[in-house]
């Protein structure tokens, strides 16, 4: 009985599912072929493409799914227009700004902040303590990644040193969310500014106004023997940094170790549910201490990437709100490491693209920017599924 | 007390003075009435204490340090010791310092305001900066306006744009139920980058000087559209009368959350979301009037520092304060000023000093670097907001009496309370 409700639900549901990703697939394939290489230089296959994604989508729309269907809508209305905007724009920039391996290369070299920034605070966010200040240990990671690099000249003892300030950044953090019951947010918060009058302060005193020598030992990039010759690929992530990798093998290795292993189950209902956690044996309180400062070292290895592999140098405040939009990371990706992977891609990709639109508008490229916030704000709106933050997240937890 | 009877049902008891020390609300108000002033006093001394720590650390006098920073604030001008030559300079820095306390009074509002409505507004700097936009653009256009409907017109528009810049979060928080933390955070950056959009080369509002064009900064506004200074010299940054509408609107705030309906239900809303609705109140409304009345503070704010003293943006301004502007700051005045309208105006006073005491223009460098002072100043504050989140201890302990009392009485917890990030 209950196994056909169970079955017959998704066999009804399941169609206009598809047809809705059907859609947006068809929306995106509409802009695709106007753009290198395809290169179709006639708008009326896309324009073609785009209706057929609009109709498929209301048909997802009358099937029941009206997310996807509206979204499938307006693929189709973006894919067209922006076809249509590439057909008639020059041949030459758009091979300029559109080459694929290039813009890949770079989505993942602006991702991987993001992405370690992202898995910090999914960590700390599902064992229930809030962090507003992974843009603070990340910073942290940042300075002293390449201040450990510059002193101990080696950058593996450089990214230790960044990780363990960013860890010591943490534990502040934990000892006033959890020993102290403070308000996380505004503890959190209190992170941000601490990181940025520390870093600049130590910055100032040690290096001056001559900023950091230009001979940092940097992290190396990891080029592949056999793809990095291959034409696309070599260029796409033939040479890619060893933290990238770094990134992704994390996503994998947090997704496994909250979702399949014991303690990140313990972790997780710690996160959820506190008191029945106690119940059954697990210290709330070390395990949060555990959560906060793993998010505090992760955190730091995105701002040593940035120091120490990304650009070689430091500058005050070089994070830049990338810490907030790591945070919209772990919020779009509905606090899953996997989830998150894919928000970072797309706000990386949508700095990479901005970097090269200035061909075509130098001023329109820089609103660009604003994407990433836009976009969290309409998935905090629950406009894309709700997203929906660990139960007990932001309540401090005392024994009884 | 006076306590309006319509809204008061579910409250009447935590408000009513009889009920002394024995609910949360009246043993909250005999914390701030008793150890209101001791504890931020105590607060800032030890992050002041703290600072000092890091100053002799990295081998420099503390005592000297501090004793250079005062001098910087033009706080001396006060002492009747001062000598008439330190005093002319005095003059000067403490019209400097007082410059900066007028947006920090409003900013300060803007987060104290949404505190004691129970919501916390990161958003102080976008709202600022929305309000600044707004102001360079009716300050540049509309030459041939008079003077004083012309800044009036600035600053009502500004104050309006930094409302529904707020609004929104009001909105969302109000509707869907998003957490305010987040939609601030986001709106900041937004009007971080809209403003670098703005103002960059071949922006919109890029200005239209032909000499200029290479430069990424709005035209300046109307000299008519200035703001009046009257204390100092108009031509060096003297004292515009800002400050006056910043104290003005610190009274406001008192006002209104002291001796209105609509206040009273705010500070409901904030001391217990479920109590209010039960008594009648409309707490999603009072969410979106909050959120819009924070972002009034910090958008008048920022056309008050516009058409003060600025008089134009450059987009470098705009991408140095997404860090650590002015508004942010508001964050650690209004938790020092325990989000009271008098405690807000001190504190703004202290960090205005503070911010002016340790820059380029007014610390002696001779005894100590300015640009490590201004990393101190931001150790100071982010050292003054650590301990204040640890003396909502008392918060916490009540929110957590107020859920068990909850727990009991009614059954069903709405999860728009857990809904934290």
């Amino acid at each position: 009985m209950s196994t056909a409700v169970a079955t017959a639900a998704p066999a009804r549901s399941i169609a206009p599912r598809h047809s809705g990703w059907v859609g947006v697939a068809l929306g995106v394939v509409a802009w695709f072929i106007a753009l290198p290489p395809a290169l179709v230089r006639s708008p009326i296959p896309s324009i073609l493409i785009g209706l057929l994604a609009i109709t498929v989508g209301a048909w997802a729309i009358y099937g029941g799914e009206k997310r996807l269907g509206w979204g499938a809508v307006a693929a189709g209305l973006l894919g067209g227009a922006g076809a249509v905007a590439s057909t008639r724009s020059g041949v030459g920039n758009l091979k300029d700004v559109v080459t694929w391996s290039a813009l890949i290369a770079a989505t993942l070299r602006y991702a991987t902040p993001l992405v370690f920034g992202a898995l910090g605070g999914i960590v700390c966010e599902r064992s229930g303590v809030v962090n507003v200040g992974i843009e603070g240990m990340m910073l942290m990671g940042a300075f002293f990644g390449i201040f450990g690099a510059d002193l101990l000249d080696s950058w593996f003892l450089g990214l230790l040193v960044g990780m363990a300030a960013g860890g010591v950044l943490a534990l502040v953090h934990a000892f006033f969310s959890i020993n102290l019951r403070a308000d996380q947010v505004v503890s959190g918060m209190s992170l941000n500014f601490l990181a940025l009058g520390i870093t600049g302060y130590i910055f100032l005193d040690h290096y001056g106004d001559q900023g950091t020598p230009d001979d940092i030992p940097r992290v190396p990039d990891i080029s592949i023997p056999g793809v990095k010759n291959v034409s696309f690929f070599g260029d796409a992530i033939g040479r890619t940094n060893t933290l990238t990798w770094l990134a992704l093998i994390g996503v994998v290795a947090l997704t496994i170790f909250l979702f399949r292993t014991p303690r990140g189950l313990r972790l997780r209902s710690v996160g959820e549910h506190p008191r029945a956690a106690e119940t059954v044996g697990i210290s709330v309180p070390r395990t949060r201490y555990f959560a906060v400062i793993m998010s505090g070292v992760l955190a730091a290895m995105g701002g040593a990437y940035l120091s120490i592999a990304f650009v070689g140098s430091f500058n005050q405040g070089m994070t830049a709100g990338r810490g907030f939009i790591a945070l919209a990371a772990v919020i779009f990706g509905k606090w899953r490491p996997v989830g998150s992977l894919g928000a970072a891609l797309l706000f990386g990709f949508s700095t990479a693209l901005a970097q090269r639109l200035p061909t075509f508008s130098p001023s329109g490229a820089v609103l660009f920017q604003a994407l990433p916030y836009v976009l969290t704000l309409i998935a905090v709106a629950g406009i894309i599924g709700r997203s929906r933050p660990p139960a007990a997240s932001g309540q401090p937890y005392v024994k009884e | 007390m006076s306590l309006e009877p319509a809204a008061g049902q579910a409250l009447a008891g935590e408000e009513g003075p009889e009920a002394a020390a024995v609910t949360p609300a009246a043993r909250l108000a005999a914390y701030v009435q008793g150890g209101g002033v001791i504890v931020p006093i105590l607060t800032a001394v030890l992050a002041f204490l703290v600072g000092g720590l890091v100053i002799l650390i990295t081998g420099h006098n503390p005592f000297s340090t501090y004793k250079a920073i005062f001098n910087g604030t033009g706080l001396n001008w006060i002492f009747p010791w001062t000598s008439s030559s330190d005093r002319a300079t005095a003059a000067l820095n403490l019209q400097q310092t007082l410059i900066t306390t007028t947006p920090l009074i409003l900013t300060g509002l803007a987060v104290a305001f949404a505190f004691r409505c129970g919501l916390f507004n990161i958003g102080g700097e976008g709202q600022y900066l929305v309000g600044s936009y707004i102001a360079v653009w009716v300050g540049a256009s509309f030459g041939g306006m008079p003077a004083f409907p012309h800044i009036l017109l600035a600053i009502v528009l500004a104050t309006l744009a930094g409302a529904a810049w707020a609004g929104i979060a009001g909105v969302l928080k109000a509707t869907v139920g998003a957490h305010e933390v987040i939609s601030t955070i986001m709106l900041n950056w937004v009007a971080v980058w809209v403003g670098s959009y703005l103002f960059a080369l071949h922006g919109p509002l890029q200005n239209s000087d032909p000499s200029q064009q290479s430069v990424p900064v709005s035209n300046d506004i109307a000299s008519g559209a200035k703001l009046p200074v009257f204390w100092g010299d108009p031509e060096l940054q003297g004292l515009h009368i800002g400050l006056f509408i910043a104290l003005a609107a610190a009274l406001f705030f008192w006002v209104l959350l002291n001796r209105s309906t609509t206040g009273y239900e705010v500070r409901a809303v904030g001391l217990n979301p479920e109590a209010a609705r039960y008594g009648g109140i409309s707490v999603s409304r009072s969410y979106i009037f909050v959120m819009a009345m924070c972002g009034a503070f910090a958008g008048l704010a920022g056309s008050l520092d516009l058409l003060g003293w600025q008089f134009h943006i450059a987009t470098n301004d705009i991408s140095n304060s997404a860090n650590a502007g002015l508004p942010f700051f508001g964050i650690a005045v209004a938790l020092l000023g325990r989000n009271t309208a008098g405690g807000t105006v001190a504190a703004a006073l202290l960090f205005g000093a503070l911010l002016t005491g340790t820059s380029q223009r007014n610390l002696d460098p001779t005894i100590f670097e300015p640009e490590l002072a201004t990393n101190l100043t931001l150790i100071i504050q982010g050292l003054v907001v650590l301990i204040v989140s640890a003396d909502v201890i008392v918060l916490t302990m009540l929110r957590r009496g107020r859920a068990m009392f909850r727990r009991r009485g009614a059954p069903a917890t709405p999860a728009a309370e857990a809904e934290a990030s």
